[in-house]
């Protein structure tokens, strides 16, 4: 048997504690202590960083490898259990003949979107095909079944592993195609790296030099604490290298979304105001922080009385959280149009009734991690991020810095859904670099992710609807709380966003809609995927299903009678002036809709126990900031070398922005996609794209690529004379110009060049033109709106009050799809957020602190998706595209909850829709009858 | 300093287990139970300190045996190594818990020895040998003993293994040739879950269709999962065609479920009830009306 004693353990392998294995086919022997994790080896140890972590509780299968051909969590295993084993990895993959197959056909399906699951996918899926290499369905699942992502859906996983098997000897991924770019459904351009292991994400590299930090976070909801001797507490500890507190803070010891409102301090000061707000941060070198026990360290807690809740922070003889909000309302929200109490006085039916949500956590599988190094009188930050430009910001004003001395380089991003538009480690990563001038790297743990991070806001909403005889809407008014927790984050975004959609996508003449944000002691909550607008709907379709009833509609006939359209006028005051394809959407529904319905029927038919639903949802989704400015810059160039480059500073956070923004430059430019070479969002080097949020980088920056490569492109066309047909080609360091027959040359080596090289270059920029919002709501709040009808179909089980998904059918008017892949991978993604939404995710302070105790989806929870692409081009967008990312989510709840009803005749008012909440609902309806 | 500990034989395992001082080993096999403590305890800076006996390479702890005495199945044994056992029909339902405990990750690595002293009330390997009537070998230095599993389960997260001990293997005895059996999991999700409850039955008959052995367990719905002895009593030459409708809501009085994040305790209890019947439906070849 083998003894080890950690304290003996070097760096560097002894010869007989060394555990030897094999490692993608090599032999590699280590000295790390045999209890740590396999995950921890292969990454830190022998830098094999293409396997993931993502919980380090085998909740999320990131981290999938195979040991002697057998898929396991490596965050769970023991590196002393593996000596003398085979041990494979995403690095392995390629060089097997299944491997470099699921690779292909992970890519030509688009199952990666922001990656970080991808390498644990692969390897479960590997497992599966080495014993079957065309597995069915069932099967599939069964496999996959481990494994967690949050950006697809899983759908095209599946297809894609279920289809490896006609990539075995090759096979082709497009990468180019004939003809304009748009409208093909082009590989993701950056989809190699994240299918062979190598992306790089926040945790997957730093400086060999750097510290660890580690931030200590307050336990309760509310507390005051005390500081001891920190420096004794630090000198008395080898390895620890410094504590930094609110008195480190070189600049603003406070950092948040808007201007008048850096609420949220980066080290708290005395009194903290939710469970997980960070105190202070621990540096020094890894194994120091890691052995930190909290008993020892000089702090002491004072547990005060908390707000839980809106309700709790609106009482009264509440306290007050931030001195400049005495009420605790952050901010409130209107829109309000017509004469509402005539409006319902006028009506034949009227439908009210209360709804409640909870926190919802982004659960992205890529927890927060990257670095910040300090060169001179600058500072760089390499990390996760949704919004490079906002963080350099933060960083600047946290440091008490220039702009230009801040340079954020955004890793690969594994997933956001608008968790990463706030600043989570940056700002304390840039103090201790800074003051340190050391390089400092920190990776939160998942736990620590979802204690400290944003959340969608809980919603209570009262709402009250009204239409005629004839089902035509008349009045609609609601009163929304929004808890926003301990800082204002998105708070006010919401609060602003949810009167506009309130109403949904619909022509109601009355309108009162009010919303307020609410400070509490939970945790901030932010931007999540709809910024509201999911909350606000759940309400309104439910109602809108009451008076389809009471006015003897179909439902989705009642919707189509007050589908909003071209030319009418929105509660804001705004006149549509095209691009509003809601009834197209649910006119290419109708046949699904009659046909699940008829399906319903038959099956109710039959006595049982188990019951069939069909329930609709309808949305629309302002694009973009709401009524004010968020401009988009691109530049393409042209250099004395022949090279063509695109630089884009949007952020692609797996939605695809990269591939799209490209395949808009291209297309507008006259040369093919893979001529381009990409400069990614570095605050350095390219334009501010503005944040990766509002489902606005295809509209926003693709009108802003398509005008940088028209730009250039005329430039072309002017130096050779050309007319607007003509056709480039771009060979060596030479760009051809053929018109009817006539070819003309531009010399790119001979023209007069920039200090980078560029000789031509064409920078475009787009602001979607809006008009502030009045005070009673009234303008232009965007330049766009998405819409999307969608139906559910699902049994329940009576008895148990479970339910289980047949169908989604999804009808989504995006303007025109850039590349349809693509497209119909936001939308995959943003349904299975929604079931998440409707039916199992509750985020709870202190008790759903994990992916164990959070549930979100898994491959088995997503039924199959049909979808209708509807494209009625939106005059403003680039080629007429709108955007997609959140509109995809917004309608699949409300689709859920109505099918619920429609198939028990119970409305559950609650979401999540827990199988012993619907039981109750289902007992109370027994009880009754 | 904490040491790792990985003997190769069960006696230098259960030499290092007596050796330990105040604070006991602490037991590893999959790791699936030990890492995620470990990964909770850490993010509120804990760190883990306790010395780690690995029972992964002691070969007296593996396998499963099967022959007309009974069967042994080895404390290492895996979820994914009991999925694929050959094994009579009385042990579906424990092949059924193996397949949906975690995933396949999960599966192959956690063991039926750990799930069981991990003594989780969820613990989705109980309730099926609860019913199979198993015994679980316990050995120290001092010697060995069995005890019924039901004597070695008794709460949330306890056993009634002493600090020197080593669970060995589980004993299952011969079943009757007619037993079938089939395991319920009810979750809010379709992997990676935890259940909300789970039931496990195994009913026998005799030549004439009558009832000869009915075993019933129930899980997730009280401290440590139970066994319902009056309702097994009450079934017992029953014609195993029509039991589900003797089950009364008082054969899951001895139940005490708990609110928590998964469910309520009304609920739990209801659905115990609604599995128990559905349970016993399968089991007498009834249609289905819908999986848990």
């Amino acid at each position: 048997m083998t003894i080890h004693d950690r304290s003996a353990l070097a760096a560097t392998a002894h010869a007989a504690d060394a555990i030897a294995f094999r490692l993608n086919g090599a032999d590699v022997a280590l000295g790390d202590a045999p209890d740590s994790r396999l995950s921890e080896v292969l990454r830190a140890s022998l830098g094999a960083t293409g396997t993931k972590v993502g919980c380090d509780a085998g909740d999320c299968g990131a981290c999938t490898v195979l040991i002697d051909e057998a898929q396991a969590c490596a965050c769970l295993v023991p590196v002393g259990q593996i000596a003398g084993r085979d041990v494979l990895t995403v690095e392995g993959l390629a060089e097997t003949a299944i491997g470099a197959a699921l690779q292909q056909a992970f890519q030509v399906h688009g199952a990666a979107q922001c990656g970080i699951c991808t390498p644990g996918m692969l390897m479960a899926a590997y497992d599966l095909l080495r014993r079957n290499p065309q597995p069915g369905e069932r099967e599939t699942l069964d496999a996959l079944g481990g494994v967690l992502c949050r950006c697809t859906g899983y759908l095209k996983i599946v297809q894609a592993v279920r289809d490896a098997h006609r990539f075995m000897g090759g096979g082709t991924i497009v990468t180019q195609v004939e003809g304009p770019s748009i409208g093909s459904r082009l590989a993701r351009l950056d989809g190699a790296p994240k299918v062979a292991g190598s992306e790089r994400y926040g945790a997957d590299s730093a400086p060999d030099d750097a510290l660890w930090l580690r931030a200590i976070r307050c336990p309760h909801p509310r507390a005051r604490f005390t500081l001891g001797d920190l420096d004794a507490f630090v000198a008395a500890r080898p390895g620890l290298v410094r504590v930094f507190t609110a008195q480190d803070v070189p600049g603003e010891n406070s950092f948040g979304i808007y201007p008048h409102l850096k609420d949220q301090p980066v080290f708290s000061t005395g009194e903290t105001r939710y469970r997980g707000e960070c105190v202070l941060a621990v540096v020094g070198e890894k194994e120091a922080v890691e052995a930190l026990s909290i008993d020892a360290f000089p702090i002491a807690w004072e547990p005060l009385p908390a707000m839980i809740g809106s309700a709790a922070a609106l009482a009264e003889g509440a306290f007050t959280l931030h001195d400049f909000v005495p009420d605790n309302v952050l901010t409130r929200g209107r829109v309000e149009r017509g004469d509402v109490e005539a409006g319902f006085a006028q009506a034949a039916h009227v439908a009210h009734g209360a709804f409640e949500t909870g926190f919802v956590e982004h659960a992205y599988i890529e927890p927060e991690a990257g670095y910040a190094k300090r060169i001179g009188e600058t500072i760089e930050i390499f990390a996760c991020t949704q919004a490079p430009y906002m963080d350099r910001d933060e960083v600047a004003r946290v440091l008490g810095l220039p702009l230009e001395s801040v340079r954020i380089l955004p890793s690969a991003c594994g997933g956001g859904f608008g968790g990463k538009l706030d600043v989570s480690l940056q700002p304390m990563l840039a103090v201790a670099a800074w003051v340190l001038d050391r390089p400092v790297r920190c990776v939160f743990s998942r736990i620590e992710s979802m204690i400290s991070s944003t959340k969608r806001h809980p919603s209570s909403i009262q709402a009250k609807a009204a239409c005629d005889a004839e089902g035509r809407l008349v009045a609609y008014a609601m009163e929304g709380d929004f808890d926003t927790g301990a800082y204002a984050s998105w708070g006010p975004t919401v609060a602003g966003r949810v009167p506009v959609h309130a109403t949904g996508p619909y022509k109601v003449p009355h309108v009162r809609n009010l919303s307020r944000a609410i400070y509490t002691n939970g945790p901030p909550s932010g931007a999540f995927r709809g910024f509201g607008v999911p909350q606000a709907a759940l309400a309104q379709e439910s109602l809108f299903d009451d008076l389809a009833t009471a006015a003897g509609l179909d439902r989705l006939e009642f919707r189509l009678i007050n589908a909003i359209r071209a030319g009418d006028t929105t509660p804001s005051g705004q006149r549509l002036e095209a691009s509003a394809g809601l009834a197209e959407c649910l006119e290419a529904l109708k046949p699904h809709w009659q046909r699940l319905l008829a399906d319903a029927a038959a099956f109710n038919a039959s006595e049982g126990r188990t019951r069939r639903g069909v329930g609709i949802g309808c949305m629309w989704y302002g694009i973009g900031n709401t009524g004010m400015s968020n401009p988009s810059t691109m530049r393409v160039t042209l250099s004395q070398d022949g090279r063509l480059t695109f630089w884009n500073g949007a952020v692609d956070i797996g939605q695809g922005s990269t591939t799209v923004l490209t395949q808009i430059a291209a297309d507008a430019l006259g040369l093919p996609v893979e001529r381009f070479d990409l400069v990614l969002g570095d605050t350095a080097l390219t334009f501010d794209a503005g944040k990766t949020s509002a489902s606005r980088q295809t509209f926003v920056s693709g009108r802003a690529a398509e005008a940088a490569a028209a730009a250039l492109r005329a430039e072309i066309l002017r130096l050779t004379n050309a007319g607007p047909m003509a056709r480039l080609a771009l060979e060596g360091t030479s760009v051809t110009v053929a018109e009817n027959g006539v070819v003309a040359r531009i010399d790119l080596a001979a023209l007069p060049a920039q200090a980078d090289g560029t000789v031509l270059e064409g920078i475009g920029s787009f602001d979607p033109p809006t008009v502030p919002l009045d005070s009673m709501g009234q303008g232009v709040p965007y330049a766009t709106y998405g819409f999307a009808a969608q139906i559910a179909s699902l049994d329940v089980d009576l008895d148990l009050g479970t339910i289980r998904l047949n169908r989604i059918v999804a009808a989504h008017d995006v303007g025109r799809a850039i590349n349809p892949m693509l497209v119909e991978g936001q939308i995959h993604g943003g349904i299975a957020q929604g079931i998440g939404l409707a039916l199992m995710e509750e985020y709870l302070p202190g008790r759903t602190e994990n992916l164990h105790d959070y549930l979100i989806p898994t491959a088995g929870d997503v039924p199959p998706i049909d979808i209708i692409l509807v494209e009625d081009p939106e005059p403003l967008g680039p080629s007429g595209a709108k955007g997609i990312g959140e509109p995809a989510l917004v309608p699949t709840a409300p689709a859920i909850l109505g099918a619920i009803r429609h198939a028990t005749g119970v409305t559950p008012r609650q979401v999540p829709v827990l199988p012993h909440r619907l039981w109750e609902l289902l007992r109370a309806k027994e009880g009754r009858s | 300093m904490a040491r790792y500990l990985r003997p190769t034989t069960l006696e230098e395992a259960l030499a290092l287990r007596a050796q330990a001082g105040e604070t006991p080993l602490a037991l590893l096999a999959g790791g699936t139970d030990v890492y995620p403590v470990r990964t909770h305890k850490s993010a509120w800076f804990q760190p883990f300190s306790r010395d780690v006996l690995d029972l992964g390479a002691v070969p007296e702890l593996s396998g499963i045996q099967h022959d007309a005495a009974g069967t042994r199945i080895g404390a290492t044994a895996t979820w994914s190594a009991l999925a694929e056992a050959a094994l009579p029909p009385a042990f579906d339902a424990l092949k059924q818990a193996s397949r949906q405990v975690g995933g396949v990750q999960i599966q192959n690595r956690g063991t039926i020895g750990g799930n069981l002293c991990n003594a989780s009330p969820a613990a989705d390997g109980v309730p099926p040998l609860l019913a199979l009537d198993a015994e679980v070998e316990l050995t120290s230095l001092r010697g060995r003993r069995r005890l019924p599993l039901a004597d070695f389960v008794l709460g949330n997260r306890r056993t009634a293994l002493e600090p020197d001990e080593i669970l060995v293997a589980i004993h299952v005895p011969a079943q009757p040739e007619s037993a079938r059996s089939t395991f319920l999991k009810l979750g809010a999700r379709a992997y990676l879950v935890i259940s909300i409850a789970s039931v496990a039955a195994i009913i026998a008959t005799d030549g004439a269709g009558l009832v000869s052995d009915a075993r019933i367990a129930v899980g997730a719905c009280s401290a440590a999962p139970l066994r319902l002895s009056a309702l097994q009593a009450r079934l017992i030459g029953q014609p195993a065609g029509d039991l589900a409708a003797l089950v009364q809501p008082e054969d899951l009085a001895a139940l005490a479920p708990i609110d928590d994040v998964r469910a309520s305790a009304a609920y739990r209890r209801d659905a115990a009830l609604v599995m128990v019947r559905r349970a016993l439906t399968q089991l007498a070849g009834k249609p289905m009306e819908a999986a848990a």
